[in-house]
């Protein structure tokens, strides 16, 4: 499968466990479940997938979800507004 | 109208703006920081938001709001960075011309943004920890999160 760039933005828990906002990342996942534990396991995340929601360009999507070169991912921690 | 704010929340600025000589109603709701959470003595909080996605999803939670009530105007500002005990984090206004919708709205917008806006809280306790609220019992034993209807 070919590789793709993509940017991932980081934030709160993520952000702190990344130690960045944001980076350019080379996968050749396919699907945005896999990217996340490719992550996940490349980088130490403490979060389960299943507690998490995804976002691909600003809008939440489907973990099963297919994304292409210049995409904006971010992993989406349980929101604690209000 | 929905809005990040990194100051302070001026209500009664906001209050003003929302005028109609339609309205019989104006129903507020106001969020502050407190000064406890889960047993534990609370300091002050930082807020930090995806903020292009919250500003879409915000959108959409308003727009729902204006489908569902029969409401004349309607707005929310949430605050993000730091604040302190007692601080203002979220105002939201709205405007009816009854008070049976103006209630409904207003308590719709504030359930669906703290259930789906990509706000993040850290809580700074007073014996020196922290934490981002509801995200640390997600790791290992993860449990599912309640997702909002429809799904998208």
């Amino acid at each position: 499968m070919d590789s793709k760039i993509v940017q991932v933005s980081y934030f709160a828990i993520f952000r702190e466990q990344r130690g960045v906002a944001q980076e350019s990342c080379s996968t050749e996942s396919a699907t945005l479940a896999e990217f996340y534990e490719e992550l996940k396991a490349r980088h130490g995340f403490s979060m389960a997938q299943k507690s998490l929601r995804v976002a691909k360009n600003a809008e939440f999507c489907s973990w099963d979800a297919d994304f292409a070169a210049g995409d904006e991912i971010a992993f989406i921690p349980p929101v604690a507004g209000g | 109208m929905f809005n990040l704010s990194v100051q302070a929340i001026n209500s009664d600025e906001l209050g003003r703006k929302l005028s109609s000589s339609e309205a019989g109603a104006f129903v507020t709701f106001e969020g502050r920081v407190r000064n406890h959470n889960d047993g534990k003595a609370v300091l002050r909080l930082e807020y930090e938001a995806y903020s292009a996605m919250a500003q879409k999803e915000a959108d959409l939670v308003i727009a729902e709001a204006r489908r569902l009530f029969p409401i004349i105007d309607l707005v929310c500002v949430h605050r993000v960075g730091l604040l302190e005990v007692g601080d203002m984090a979220v105002w939201v206004g709205v405007l009816a011309r009854h008070r049976a919708e103006a209630f409904d709205a207003c308590r719709y917008v504030i359930d669906q943004i703290k259930a789906r806006v990509p706000i993040w809280k850290k809580e700074y306790y007073s014996d020196g920890s922290t934490n981002w609220v509801d995200c640390a019992e997600c790791a290992a034993h993860a449990h599912t999160h309640a997702l909002p209807p429809g799904e998208r």
